[in-house]
């Protein structure tokens, strides 16, 4: 058993269920009790679907158990059936249904449906939501898209599937557009997008592709490496998020295609190497940032982090173990230990000992830096309402970098207000409780924050008053630093000129 | 003052019931830990469950303002599957790691879910147990939020019945007390208090109490007001301790909060003249706070989807006080026992059904297009998207609705999404 409060996925079946609402014309019947009924809500609120998710859940009763759960099953799928008509169709159980083993498989195979009717072991004791995702779509692609006799001919045109986006995806519509904007400017033609608004129909067709374009692997590896096996599909690695990543991904869709991609691999709209040059953002030099999301964004906003923006970033990791080889040698290249947990505490202590300058999270993240007065950006899934954003705001591609560039500063305080800060610390427009002039007006700067590892080493009322002088963003790591000082020296107490020789000696 | 008589025709609620089952569209037990966490405040609520259950909870919560709520999930992996017994172990492990890190948990309830139920864990014996480990620091209880055995506020019931057992026996030659029964928002058990306290009623207890060390004693000479019409257990187990039920309306709107407080007042032998002095007022209060939404919702047709219970007493109250046609009042179950003065109550020509198809339901929704659908969080903006106007159900029991200086703010919960309709020129 796993004590947890709040939790960064949901049950596998929450992942077939964003599979499913992504799609067109396929409906998913679930033997679950009438609380899972929750899961819809994610959808219709958190998304704001326009539309209920295309599931039908049995909602059993303690009466029906031991009794009639399977013919409750039974006649939920064929009702499905004749109420929506679907093409295809995915059957399975949660988590209690999972117990009661009454064989969704079997069940529905036996009302001879005259559609696939696609089973789904989801071990839900086992398993979280990205799986979830993974497999179902794995299944969906191997039933509806079996190998074939004659391969594939080759058009004059290349054509590439891509494969990935899913509903309640963080931001893969705007990841979408904005790589078919791209695929369109190298002249490679899409052939299907699956999950996100592909038929049981489109899926069949996949194999018409050369390639697939692999935007999520947490979604899409499984499938796409059965794809490869099977109809000998090559895929790209390389997930375009970032000005050197989309680069990078530009030729290798580019080699996999056999076309010239010069004239693409600048784009006049790439505007995040001369924000970042421009003299403004000197100021972002060694911003201390940690970093913690699902593998690819997490991987990925570290190296933006690091190349992109002159960020020095001091923690990486992810709740995804399933990619946690990855992210550890992510971290290893930067110098660090990467965090792999999905116990939310664990990440706060984490944060809290290191104080950063800067979190790029999940909606996790983004409460426990509110709650340490850190400044925050959401880069990855599980994220909230106000993360659907309704104007275009991609993460990957050119304008990807561009909105990263946006996102990430904008916590942060602004330039030249920082030295502002720093000389008038006691002008009362610009003291503490005033935080950073674009940001809400009520918001106030944090108490002092308290590295909690260092609580033995005692700090003198002159050096705790000196402290304060220090302009609050800038604050927590004098603070850490002095005490790192004081105990690599062997000092009982903090005074006012450990403080000093603390930043001398950190200063480099 | 006399309250008005009932419309025509429904002495004998004469409404057939529609029973359906089917599809339903609603949580389960489990959501109620999301108010109840917040109104005991020593109290931790540990579901014993899966991930499911710990997504249902922080989904439904919406929000996750809280560091470290007074909640969590001892979600069951592959291991704890095999064998009861290391089961047991498992759990024991997780409750001395919570409450070594939490001191300031008083009272800790076991909460059952679909997967503890379908395993038969035994969750009473564990918190036998862990009582007697952790007495006298805290005291461990037990009940199921299954959504096999419980719907949405049901959990509630379940929870307050498991904590009856707990109450003091009061003393049978002490005078009668009124016990107040059902997790209210402090301001509003405030208010009550104030009104009570007029009437001349000096002991109040409210149940659940705001700390786990107050329950109140119950005993012969408790009387009790139920304030929510879910709560069908635990009012039959506060009986059962020989405390006396006094039938009345539900505390919604001007009128449902008049007979709630009449039927107190008689219990205490309050004259019609004192009554009448001290409640009307703010009687009339609530009237006045009434009549800016009954110009928005006079006349207009609303259908209730099933949820949280409350959807009689509302009907009625929408009906009476602000001139609203009901066609359908889904509710989940029908608590017959305690809703039995608002069955006489339930406007005429309206359909009440008892439990759900939902596919059928939203035909029959889609059919009348009635002018408000009052749906959970899952079928409201496609209900929206189809051109309808909604009010998401979850916010009747999120929000201080009860009594007379919320009857203007309950009015208003149906008003807005007709205000925002009119607002909007996109
Ligand atoms: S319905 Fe059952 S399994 Fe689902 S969240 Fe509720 S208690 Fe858990
Ligand atoms: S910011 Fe936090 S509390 Fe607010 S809506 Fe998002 S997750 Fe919920």
């Amino acid at each position: 058993m796993q004590l947890t409060v709040w939790t960064y996925e949901g049950p596998p079946h929450v992942g077939a269920m964003r599979v499913a609402t992504a799609m067109k014309g396929l409906h998913y019947v679930l033997h679950a009790p009438q609380g899972d009924t929750y899961a819809d809500l994610l959808f219709t609120m958190i998304e704001r679907r326009n539309a209920r998710p295309p599931v039908t859940y049995t909602t059993f009763q303690a009466r029906d158990l031991g009794g009639d759960t399977a013919q409750l099953f039974k006649s939920a799928a064929a009702e499905a059936y004749e109420r929506f008509k679907p093409e295809a169709m995915i059957v399975g159980a949660s988590c209690t249904a999972e117990l009661i083993q009454d064989d969704p498989s079997g069940l529905a195979r036996a009302l001879n449906l005259p559609i696939p009717v696609i089973p789904l072991d989801l071990p839900s004791y086992q398993k979280k939501e990205n799986w979830g995702a993974a497999e179902t779509f794995y299944q969906i692609v191997r039933t509806l898209a079996p190998k074939r006799d004659t391969a594939h001919t080759p058009g004059a045109r290349k054509r590439c599937n891509i494969l990935g986006p899913t509903a309640l995806g963080f931001r893969h519509r705007d990841d979408l557009a904005e790589i078919r904007r791209l695929l369109a400017r190298l002249g490679i033609e899409v052939n299907v997008v699956a999950p996100l608004g592909a038929s049981p129909a489109d899926i069949a067709r996949m194999p018409d592709a050369d390639f697939n374009v692999v935007l999520y692997p947490e979604i899409a590896d499984v499938a796409a490496r059965w794809l490869e096996r099977t109809h000998g599909q090559k895929f790209t690695r390389v997930i375009p998020i970032g000005e050197n990543a989309t680069r990078e991904f530009i030729e290798e869709v580019a080699a996999l295609a056999g076309i010239d991609a010069t004239a693409v691999l600048s784009d006049p709209d790439s505007r995040l190497p001369w924000w970042s040059r421009s003299v403004d953002s000197n100021y972002l030099t060694g911003k201390r940032v940690f970093i913690f999301g699902d593998a690819t964004h997490a991987i990925a906003a570290a190296r933006v982090a690091a190349e992109e923006l002159g960020f020095e970033v001091v923690g990486l990791g992810t709740y995804a173990r399933e990619f946690a080889r990855e992210v550890r040698t992510a971290a290893e290249k930067l110098g660090l230990t990467a965090l792999v947990t999905d116990d939310y505490l664990e990440v706060e202590a984490a944060i809290a000992a290191l104080q950063p300058e800067l979190v790029l999270g999940t909606q996790m993240e983004r409460h426990i830096a509110k709650r340490l007065g850190i400044g925050c950006a959401v880069i990855s899934a599980p994220a909230h309402v106000q993360d659907y954003p309704a104007r275009f705001s991609p993460q990957m591609g050119f304008e990807g970098a561009n909105v990263l560039f946006d996102t990430w500063v904008h916590p942060l305080v602004m330039g030249l207000e920082e030295h502002l800060l720093a000389m008038f610390r006691d002008d009362f427009e610009f003291n503490d409780a005033a935080g950073a002039s674009h940001l809400a007006a009520h918001q106030t700067a944090p108490p002092i924050p308290q590295a909690p590892t260092a609580s033995e080493i005692l700090w003198s009322k002159e050096a705790e008053a000196e402290l304060t002088k220090i302009p609050f963003f800038v604050r927590g790591k004098a603070r850490r630093n002095a005490e790192r000082f004081a105990a690599e020296q062997g000092l009982a107490t903090i005074q006012i000129e450990t403080l000093y020789d603390a930043k001398s000696h950190f200063a480099r | 003052m006399t309250t008005p008589a009932p419309s025509a025709g429904c002495e004998s609620n004469a409404l057939p019931v529609l029973r359906e089952r089917g599809q339903r569209e609603v949580f389960c037990g489990l959501t109620g830990i999301v108010w109840l966490h917040r109104k005991i405040q020593d109290a931790f609520f540990l579901v014993v469950g899966s991930r499911t259950c710990a997504h249902l909870i922080q989904s439904a919560a919406g929000v996750m303002v809280f560091a470290e709520p007074r909640f969590g999930t001892a979600i069951m992996e592959e291991k704890d599957l095999a064998g009861l017994a290391d089961a047991n172990e498992e759990l024991d492990r997780v409750v001395d790691r919570l409450l070594a890190r939490r001191p300031d948990i008083k009272l800790l309830f076991l909460v059952g879910s679909c997967p503890s139920e379908v395993i038969k864990l035994d969750l009473s014996r564990a918190a036998q147990r862990l009582s007697t480990k952790h007495m006298p620091q805290v005291r461990v209880l037990n009940y199921s939020g299954s959504g096999i055995e419980t719907t949405f506020t049901q959990g509630e019931d379940a929870c307050l019945a498991a904590l009856v057992p707990e109450a003091p026996e009061a003393d049978d030659r002490t005078s009668p007390s009124l016990l107040v029964v059902g997790a209210l928002p402090d301001i509003v058990e405030d208010q009550f208090h104030r009104l009570f306290a007029e009437l001349g009623i000096a002991h109040v207890d409210f149940f659940p109490p705001r700390r786990a060390g107050n329950i109140p004693a119950i005993g012969p000479n408790t009387r009790m007001l139920v304030a929510q019409p879910f709560l069908g257990d635990t009012a039959r187990a506060i009986e059962a301790r020989g405390a006396k039920r006094l039938g009345a309306l539900f505390p919604f709107g001007a009128e449902g909060t008049t007979a709630w407080l009449k039927a107190a007042a008689d219990a205490w032998g309050v004259s019609e003249l004192d009554f009448r002095r001290v409640v009307a007022p703010h009687r009339e209060r609530a009237k006045r706070a009434l009549a800016r939404s009954r110009e928005t919702l006079a006349g207009r047709s609303i259908f209730f989807f099933p949820d949280s219970q409350l959807e009689p007493p509302l009907a009625r109250f929408l009906s009476e006080e602000l001139g609203m046609r009901a066609l359908e009042i889904g509710t989940p179950y029908l608590n017959r026992d305690l809703l039995e003065a608002e069955m006489k109550r339930l406007p005429e020509g309206a359909r009440l059904s008892e439990g759900q198809d939902v596919e059928k339901q939203l035909d029959r929704c889609r059919a009348e297009r009635p002018d408000l659908v009052v749906c959970g969080l899952g079928l409201a903006n496609p209900l929206e998207a189809e051109g309808m106007t909604t009010k998401w159900s979850i916010e009747l029991v999120f929000s201080p609705v009860h009594g007379f200086d919320q009857a203007g703010d309950l009015a208003a919960l149906f008003a807005r999404p007709f205000a925002r309709r009119a607002a909007l020129k996109v």
